[in-house]
């Protein structure tokens, strides 16, 4: 963490993609800081640069141009093996699609982050156990991917990007293979995540899923076009519904 | 709110305390601002029409009477009308679309950042809707009522963002003209 408690830190980010007529800017020169402990939900058209802007965040890209801080630190400067530390133990990503090891249990797809950071397998094992409990997978520990509803998956999924405490959990459409149900269970989650102090940073195109955090970016063109904090205000919800009389 | 009442009152007779509970149980956190005179408005309008006959049962020594509400004929054939009918509520888009186009046309105000206010307005109703969704149970039936309204808001930005991508081209191509 910095002095100015933001956990990220961007500066005139570029990330352009092909070259002469097939350029295509994907993150125009943006800046963002994102204090601890905030949700923020990034919205915007397909296309729009959203989610190059999370790989950006996580170091999964590098960028053509500009800075990005994580806690402090300078990232989009990093050599490969430092990168990869980074993405092993800082940030947590979760993704539309799971990307879960089919071949693995739950409990060993959330053991594994923990192994590859150089946890003994016992504390992994402990750690995969509190983080299946809080997602409320318990008893489903031994079950294989497949054995698992599309809901469950992404819990799993969101157990194991938390598995090394990361400074920032970076959601990509983390909804977006969700029927309303598995939705909610997923909202619940992050709400339970935030609560805790979690900074997440949360790509989607559901405006019940933005709606829930503390920020809304909007991108168009790979820009922000809107930035809107969203405070409580705990009002009651006179107005939503009409009764007649 | 008629139809719900009449709707209540078909099982049994009821007093307007009663009422009014089973209507703030079915609708939850969004039952809250409802208060005792809407029940009792209702009611009054329905015994005008006919629907409805109220009775006066003997209170305790200590406390006044209570009334009693029950359905007549008429009241029994609205329900089961009611119960039958297929109708959904119109979405009033019509009005804000207007104030766009009128307001574009005449020079009056900025039609995109028209959007941008309510879209930001929707945003924080949407916010307190997901809220209180979050909180209810899974299951519940006041719930289910709160996600209807957080889809139909959803539902609602989605058009306003395509508003703004319409309104916004728009004022570019003047800006080229």
């Amino acid at each position: 963490m910095n002095e100015s408690g933001d956990v990220l830190q961007v500066r005139d980010l570029f990330k352009k993609h092909g070259r002469g007529q097939g350029l295509v800017r994907a993150v125009d020169g943006v800046d963002l800081d994102v204090p601890a402990g905030q949700m923020l939900a990034v919205m915007g058209p397909s296309g729009c640069g959203k989610s190059t802007l999370l790989h950006l965040l996580g170091g999964l890209e590098r960028p053509t141009g500009g800075e990005v801080w994580l806690a402090g630190r300078r990232i989009d400067t990093l050599s490969e093996r430092a990168l990869a530390r980074l993405r092993r133990g800082s940030t947590g990503f979760v993704f539309q699609a799971f990307h879960l090891v089919e071949e693995l249990s739950a409990a060993e797809n959330v053991e594994l982050p923990a192994l590859l950071a150089g946890c003994s397998p016992r504390a992994a094992r402990r750690r995969a156990a509190v983080l299946l409990e809080r997602v409320g997978l318990a008893g489903r520990a031994r079950h294989l991917p497949s054995e698992l509803s599309g809901g469950q998956r992404q819990r799993v999924a969101i157990a194991r990007a938390m598995a090394n405490e990361p400074l920032v959990l970076l959601a990509d459409e983390p909804t977006g293979n969700l029927d309303t149900a598995a939705t909610l269970d997923v909202l619940r989650l992050f709400e339970d995540l935030r609560c805790a102090g979690q900074t997440l940073v949360i790509v989607t195109h559901d405006e019940r899923v933005a709606a829930n955090a503390d920020r809304l970016i909007s991108m168009r063109d790979g820009t922000f076009v809107d930035d809107t904090w969203l405070a409580d205000h705990a009002g009651p919800l006179e107005g939503l519904i009409e009764l007649g009389g | 709110m008629q139809d719900a009442v009449l709707a209540i009152l078909a099982k049994e007779p009821a007093h307007g305390y009663h009422l009014r509970a089973r209507l703030r149980w079915a609708l939850g956190p969004l039952g809250e601002s409802m208060n005792a005179g809407q029940v009792y408005v209702t009611l009054a309008r329905l015994e005008r029409a006919g629907l409805v006959v109220c009775e006066r049962a003997d209170g305790l020594p200590n406390r006044p009477g209570r009334k009693v509400y029950a359905l007549t004929p008429a009241g029994q054939q609205r329900v089961a009308a009611w119960l039958a009918e297929v109708n959904w509520p119109k979405p009033d888009l019509a009005e804000f679309h207007l104030k766009l186009a009128v307001a574009a046309a005449g020079g009056l105000a900025d039609p995109v950042e028209l959007v941008a206010a309510q879209r930001r307005e929707l945003l924080r109703r949407l916010r307190d809707v997901q809220r209180a969704v979050l909180a209810e149970p899974d299951d519940s039936t006041p719930g289910l009522l709160l996600q209807g309204v957080a889809l139909r808001l959803q539902a609602d930005l989605r058009w306003l963002e395509a508003c703004e991508r319409v309104w916004s081209r728009a004022e570019n191509e003047s800006e080229d003209a």
